[in-house]
């Protein structure tokens, strides 16, 4: 799959050519040992062009957009918004949902009732479903 | 006080007694709250890239409501507020959102989120006052050791949110100790509880949660109280486990006001203690 990291540049408007390595976001991610790229490597990637490698990247399905990695970061590059962006062109292809209609039967009771709070499957939908 | 209210699908759907309970309580501190008449999910995550308009919309039409209503809107689910208020600041903010979004939905007059956010903690905090909640506190919790669970979406990124101090909130504290209870101080109260995966990755969620449900206990807690519908369901199913009981803390207050309702413990699904499938019993 192509990735064009200028588009990723441009909608995750942020600027990674601001971040100065100092590891704070992935000091700060709750999610950390879940990632095969930590924030901070995941943002070099992005700098030095290497989008295209992160796009099978376990880190895209683990951040938990919890923000932590923007709140701290001290040069304001807002991690989150970069990986949210990859995660965005990894899901453009016809196919690459995450999440199909067909999955959701699981999470309803029998009268139809939703089983998860419903804001998962809103959420599920609206993040893994183009 | 009046606000326009905006409950949002989770609240609605399985946890509606939590919203019910909540606004019951506001009542009685003397607040009116009036449910819009219409409205759509949030869509439940902030659309971060620049470029998504579509996404933003239901979130516009409830600000558009609101104002025509001549009131703030309160929200009580996080992932609401978070959205709302977000996306309210883009439409404040961002002259490329707001242009697109006004000639998309054409309102009488352009929208420019004008439209007051106020999350149910900041209308305790602000509009009411913890001072007025304890006056009005009848069945006070005394003894109990409350831990604050705040999450993410009210608190980050602060410079959106504008909640409350990101790495030492205060809020939940202040209403716990003013309905009579202890608050507990502990390292996770502000770190993820990792709900947002609890469909696609649950032993991750569950890592997290058990780790926030660990600090607590370790810092000495009875119980831990939450606002946020998702961090109570993930945090009592995939963190608590029955350790520990994990409650909406605005049933917390209803209950300190004397309302009577039985503290929900977050068990929108099959509760993994007793098994009842009921958002709002004790167990
Ligand atoms: S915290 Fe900010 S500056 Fe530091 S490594 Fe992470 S992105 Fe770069
Ligand atoms: S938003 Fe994602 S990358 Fe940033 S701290 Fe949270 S889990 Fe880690």
């Amino acid at each position: 799959m192509r990735v064009d990291n200028d588009d990723i540049l441009r909608s995750s408007g942020t600027d990674v050519r601001k971040c100065m390595k100092c590891g704070k976001c992935s000091g700060a991610c709750p999610s950390f040992d879940e990632m095969d790229f930590p924030p901070h490597i995941f943002v070099s990637m992005v700098e030095r062009g290497d989008a295209a490698a992160l796009l099978s990247s376990k880190s895209l399905w683990t951040c938990m957009s919890c923000f932590a990695c923007v709140e701290r970061c001290p040069r304001g590059v807002e991690p989150a918004n970069v990986i949210e962006a990859v995660r965005a062109s990894a899901m453009s292809p016809q196919g690459a949902n995450r999440m199909r209609p067909e999955d959701v039967p699981v999470f309803l009771g029998a009268a139809g009732e939703c089983l998860v709070p419903q804001q998962l499957l809103a959420s599920a939908f609206r993040k893994y479903s183009r | 006080m009046k606000f326009s209210y905006f409950p949002g699908c989770t609240l609605k759907a399985e946890a509606g007694r939590s919203g019910e309970t909540a606004i019951s309580a506001a009542g009685a501190l003397g607040v009116e709250v009036t449910e819009l008449d219409q409205w759509q999910c949030c869509g439940a995550v902030y659309p971060l890239a620049r470029d998504e308009i579509a996404t933003k919309l239901s979130a516009v039409r409830a600000l558009i409501d609101a104002k025509r209503a001549g009131l703030p809107l309160l929200t009580l689910c996080s992932a609401c507020h978070h959205v709302i208020k977000r996306v309210n600041r883009d439409m404040a903010e961002d002259s490329d959102v707001r242009d697109r979004v006004n000639s998309y939905v054409a309102p009488e007059v352009p929208y420019g989120g004008e439209t007051k956010v106020v999350h149910f903690l900041e209308m305790l905090r602000d509009h009411v006052g913890f001072d007025s909640v304890a006056k009005r506190v009848t069945a006070p919790l005394a003894g109990q050791r409350v831990a604050a669970y705040y999450g993410c979406m009210l608190l980050r990124p602060s410079s959106a949110m504008g909640f409350d101090d990101p790495e030492n909130p205060s809020i939940m504290e202040g209403l716990i100790a003013a309905i009579g209870a202890e608050p507990v101080l502990y390292p996770q109260r502000n770190e993820c509880c990792g709900g947002y995966l609890a469909i696609e990755n649950k032993g991750a969620a569950k890592r997290r949660a058990s780790e926030v449900v660990r600090s607590a206990a370790e810092h000495g807690a009875d119980c831990i109280a939450t606002t946020c519908p998702l961090c109570l369901y993930n945090l009592t199913e995939n963190g608590a486990a029955g350790t520990m009981p994990v409650y909406d803390l605005t049933a917390l207050l209803a209950n300190a006001l004397g309302l009577h309702v039985e503290p929900s413990s977050g068990c929108a699904a099959v509760c993994s203690v007793c098994s009842e499938r009921n958002s709002a019993h004790a167990c």
